[in-house]
């Protein structure tokens, strides 16, 4: 039997797989359903910018007020101001600190502002005022944009007041003023034109996962329910090399992987409003290499296990935290060190980085090529190591 | 080649500490239906697996077509067919699509293959069939597919494991005279395994009977049940309306009985041996008040063959007719068996 042949069996074994898949309406209707969900879902969960709207915060003015020059209700005022051409908060007034807290602890608001009692008289006397920004710490991540962007609005505010002040007591020009508070601006801009959202940072992660996920549940199926209901002797018995059989799996398998990834960027380009800065062929050409370095993993797992339902909560057991620890939804930057050591050790890793790279920033492959080789070495060494696996486990 | 299609050297195959195949040797000849019998667990479909290159043996040998089953797998595969306990079958192809897969894999020339699935078919009388998913089938139609898949490639040696095992009476009549005429018309070798007595004594040339994975007895049907004969064993039924459990248990105890089997409410079975072993039983039956409507010598079945020699039942099924149970795979254990 020569190669020929061998390739020609595992064309064969593919037709029959993806004949069985297409004809399968439930399995071909959740193979289009489960990428839309995953975008969807991924998409509208995760804060789609670093901006907030409509945060309710619980407001308490305490500042004994002097006479009719209250600064603290100037202070409050100013925020309305400002708040009105946001809207990036719900105000609400409430009477003391302990309001505010409760206000917390019932879930009314999500955080609180309390201008202090001292607030106009120290800034008569020449101090600074106090300002107390109350977090929920039941929700860090609200809390901690909460805090990033009222500090910001009440820095603002301060900056405001003061080139103000200045322009009133020295008559110094208004521009000149402000160099004066604040003389340093900083403006963030990205190595692309164009602002990215979060689809745009998760997708290229999802399109690797779910083609992982598919290769990596639909081989099991493939093999070890072959094995269970028998199938898969008819084929060990013919003369076909098992090289051909498990060959026609995987070319099945990736097939069905590829069209889900497929459907993924053209949800995300179609729905979710991402642009690909880099070439689609080399975003295919990654999704095609990020099968190659896991295959061998599923192939192993497949060899040991003996029924398709241990096979399947293996894969499973691995693949979940693989999702993560790759960097798929979140950065790997913000995990902890040790997490970040086993990140390393993980292919998906280099998949996804590659890939967001190629679709956000729009490279080619001289920047990812590092990623390319180790993607390769992870393949091959799963991959030898499996089959010599596979070999072993077709002779039980 | 030569004249001996199959030939099994001391084959030997353990799971962990099992021994399912205990030295296992035997020869098939070429054109011969030879037939493997015993009950669950005997450790047939293992031996089976083995001569397919499915599974490697521990110890011993085999060659299958003249080619070693060990070293050169992939000759004896192009050898041989095999219909397998499980349907080797896939239910969202169509018939036409399963036969066309495994003739690819056979790697049959496409015009040859397409003439043969026609052919084959037609042979079946399942060409109407032949565009529908396999899934819409009943359990007879799908096994007249997965005969005539095993026989893409006219194999010479055809493996038939438990080929009627859970079909309806008319199936299991169609497929064994399909596999008897197979082996009339192109003279292929056939290993059939099965815990059906009535299969074994109907379609095989030999049968080696085989019991915790050895083999206890390999002879024609015809000689396998001249054993109990020459041994001086007769099997008498008796038919009597008004049978008790004590009256059972006394025949039982009687010095010329062996086995005694509960065929059903009225009829008992008993393998004897004597002159007299007859004339004991009546005596013993109307003693116990019991009456007799007949009493005749019936010519013992491979079942009676079976029991003689292992002391136990070959079907599981009849687990239901004796009084006393055993796990499934071992028969149930007949009461007092004496030798």
């Amino acid at each position: 039997m020569g190669a020929g042949s061998a390739i020609r069996h595992a064309l064969w074994i593919a037709w029959k797989d993806l004949l069985d898949i297409s004809r399968n309406r439930m399995g071909l209707a959740m193979l289009i359903l489960m990428p839309l969900f995953m975008m969807g879902m991924v998409g509208y969960i995760f804060p789609s910018n670093s901006g907030m709207s409509h945060v309710p915060v619980a407001l308490a003015n305490l500042d004994a007020a002097q006479g009719n020059a209250s600064l603290g209700t100037k202070f409050v005022a100013q925020l309305e101001a400002l708040n009105n051409k946001t809207g990036m908060m719900d105000l609400s007034t409430v009477g003391s600190a302990d309001d505010v807290k409760s206000n917390i602890q019932n879930g009314h608001q999500s955080a609180g502002i309390i201008i202090g009692s001292n607030f106009t008289s120290n800034l008569k006397t020449g101090k600074q005022a106090d300002v107390t920004i109350v977090v929920d710490q039941s929700s860090p991540q609200t809390s901690s944009l909460v805090q990033t962007v009222l500090t910001q609005t009440i820095g603002q505010m301060g900056t405001q007041t003061a080139t103000y002040g200045l322009n009133q007591t020295y008559k110094t020009p208004l521009n000149v003023s402000l160099a004066q508070v604040a003389p340093y601006i900083v403006q963030t801009t990205g190595t692309v034109p164009g602002q990215t959202n979060y689809f745009s940072f998760v997708a290229p992660g999802i399109m690797a996962m779910v083609v992982m996920m598919s290769l990596m549940t639909g081989l099991p199926h493939a093999i070890s329910y072959e094995r269970e209901v028998g199938t898969l002797d008819g084929m060990l018995a013919a003369p076909v090399r098992r090289i051909s059989i498990l060959g026609g799996k995987v070319i099945a398998q990736t097939t069905r992987g590829m069209l889900q990834g497929v459907i993924i960027l053209a949800l995300s380009i179609l729905l979710f409003g991402v642009s690909i800065q880099g070439s689609i062929a080399l975003v295919l050409g990654l999704l095609l290499l990020t099968v190659f370095s896991i295959v061998g993993l599923g192939i192993l797992i497949t060899s040991f296990t003996s029924t398709e339902e241990t096979a399947t909560m293996i894969m499973m057991t691995l693949t979940f935290p693989m999702m993560f620890l790759s960097g798929v939804f979140f950065p790997i930057q913000q995990m902890p060190q040790f997490m970040q050591v086993i990140a390393q050790f993980l292919p998906l890793t280099y998949a996804v980085s590659a890939l967001r790279r190629v679709v956000v920033l729009g490279v080619g492959v001289q920047a990812i090529s590092t990623d390319i080789i180790i993607l390769f070495g992870f393949g091959a060494i799963l991959l030898s190591v499996a089959l010599l696996a596979f070999e072993r486990a077709m002779k039980r | 080649m030569n004249d001996v299609a199959i030939e099994a050297t001391d084959l030997v195959k353990k799971f962990g500490d099992f021994v399912a195949v205990d030295h296992l040797s035997f020869e098939v000849k070429e054109g011969e239906i030879f037939g493997f019998l015993g009950p669950n667990g005997a450790g047939k479909t293992t031996s089976i697996r083995i001569l397919c290159t499915l599974s490697s043996p521990t110890e011993g040998s085999a060659t299958v077509a003249g080619f070693d089953v060990v070293k050169k797998g992939d000759k004896v595969r192009e050898h041989i067919g095999l219909v397998s306990e499980k349907m080797i079958m896939y239910d969202r192809l169509t018939a036409r699509e399963n036969l066309r897969l495994f003739g690819e894999l056979f790697s049959i020339p496409r015009d040859v293959l397409r003439e043969r699935i026609d052919e084959l078919l037609q042979l079946v009388q399942m060409e109407k069939w032949a565009d529908h998913q396999i899934g819409t089938f009943s359990t007879g139609m799908k096994q007249r597919i997965n005969v005539i898949r095993a026989l893409l490639n006219e194999p010479e040696i055809l493996f038939l494991d438990e080929p009627t095992l859970g079909l309806d009476p008319q199936s299991t009549s169609e497929i064994r005279d399909f596999a008897r005429s197979i082996n009339d018309d192109s003279g292929t070798t056939i290993i059939l395994t099965t815990h059906a007595m009535i299969e074994a004594d109907m379609l095989c040339d030999r049968i080696s009977i085989i019991d915790h994975g050895k083999i206890v007895a390999l002879d024609t049907p015809s000689n396998l049940k001249k054993v109990i004969i020459g041994a001086d064993t007769s099997v008498v039924e008796l038919d009597v309306p008004n049978i008790t459990p004590t009256l059972v248990s006394h025949i039982q105890s009687l010095p010329c009985t062996q086995t005694v089997t509960v065929e059903d409410e009225t009829h008992i079975k008993v393998h004897a041996s004597g002159d007299e072993a007859c004339v004991n039983i009546i005596d013993a039956v109307r003693s116990g008040a019991g009456q007799i409507r007949s009493i005749h010598n019936v010519e013992p079945t491979l079942e009676d063959v079976f029991l003689y020699l292992t002391g136990h039942e070959v079907r599981e099924q009849v687990a239901d007719k004796v009084t006393t149970k055993e796990p499934r795979g071992h028969g149930p254990r007949v009461q007092s068996r004496i030798r």
